[in-house]
């Protein structure tokens, strides 16, 4: 299963980035490979629509879950229908490697 | 060019793909009924909602609303008069899911995938789960002023934004009772005491 976590840069020491759809990356976390992947954001200074584009592009990789601090008004609707599951987490400091270990406690 | 539709709000999607007559061969070209029409079906003849109630649940107008629902009992008719498959495919809607959050790491999360039952966490899998209704039965009283700091109340005077009041005991800005914020906040903060 592939994960999303939104990153404020591109590594696994930066923290998680509390906007969805202009947050600075992506992190593409594949829980059986263990790989990640961080992809730059296009959308992040769009003045409009940065949500529904980010979504378009967390979705074209095949992504089942989707981590951030924060998602729009516009965002759930179509991330619903796309059968992704959301997860808001409130905690800013959280590093991208504390999240990927919270996720592997589930294996 | 035609005014695009709205998009219609779905709690509940089938769980199955559709329904066969007996004693057929199976068909080829099949009745679609639109998700939005299985919903209509399911707000006014399963759980008896009136059209008005029905279509605030779905999000559209009342009239649109008696327009999916007119056409769903067409093709429903249709397939069990001329003994045709009925298949659930289509229509311009959205799967609405719930909230839930996790004790264990205070994370809140949705559960699109709604034929399963939800078990874990979605980030750490623990099982200290709960669902979090936006509309708490609180909302419904009168407007009132609130602290979110010692839960202090004052009536609400109108012309006045809550965020103005005073908290008398904490010196902070209030907020209004029951509001989408105030419901954040008291989450987070019941989150925090556990």
């Amino acid at each position: 299963m592939k994960v999303a976590i939104t990153s404020t840069g591109n590594s696994h020491e930066s923290t998680l980035d509390s906007r969805f759809g202009r947050c600075s990356f992506f992190v593409v976390y594949d829980t059986e490979s263990q790989s990640t992947e961080f992809i730059p954001n296009p959308n992040k200074d769009n003045v409009e629509g940065a949500g529904p584009a980010s979504v378009q592009l967390v979705a074209s990789r095949g992504v089942n879950k989707v981590i951030s601090g924060e998602f729009g008004t516009k965002v759930k609707s179509i991330f619903d229908s796309l059968q992704i599951q959301l997860v808001v987490l409130n905690e800013p400091e959280k590093k991208i490697n504390e999240i990927i270990d919270l996720l592997n406690h589930k294996n | 060019m035609a005014r695009p539709k709205r998009r219609r709000r779905v709690t509940n999607p089938p769980h199955f793909k559709g329904f066969r007559p007996i004693g057929l061969a199976e068909e080829k070209n099949p009745i679609i009924l639109n998700f939005e029409e299985y919903e209509a079906i399911r707000l006014s003849d399963f759980e008896l909602y009136g059209q008005l109630e029905a279509s605030q649940i779905m999000e559209v107008s009342r009239p649109t609303y008696t327009r999916i629902y007119e056409s769903a009992r067409r093709k429903i008719a249709q397939a069990f008069v001329e003994g045709r498959t009925i298949v659930f495919e289509g229509g311009k809607v959205y799967f609405d899911s719930e909230w839930h959050s996790c004790r264990a790491c205070g994370c809140f999360f949705t559960h699109p995938a709604k034929d399963q039952e939800i078990q874990y966490c979605a980030l750490c899998g623990s099982t200290d789960i709960q669902e979090i209704s936006e509309n708490s039965p609180e909302t419904a009283e009168e407007d009132r002023c609130t602290c979110p700091q010692c839960g202090y109340e004052k009536e609400h005077t109108p012309g006045v934004p809550c965020k103005t009041e005073i908290c008398p005991k904490c010196n902070i800005q209030m907020m209004r009772k029951g509001s989408p914020h105030h419901n954040r906040m008291r989450n987070n903060n019941r989150l925090k005491n556990i």
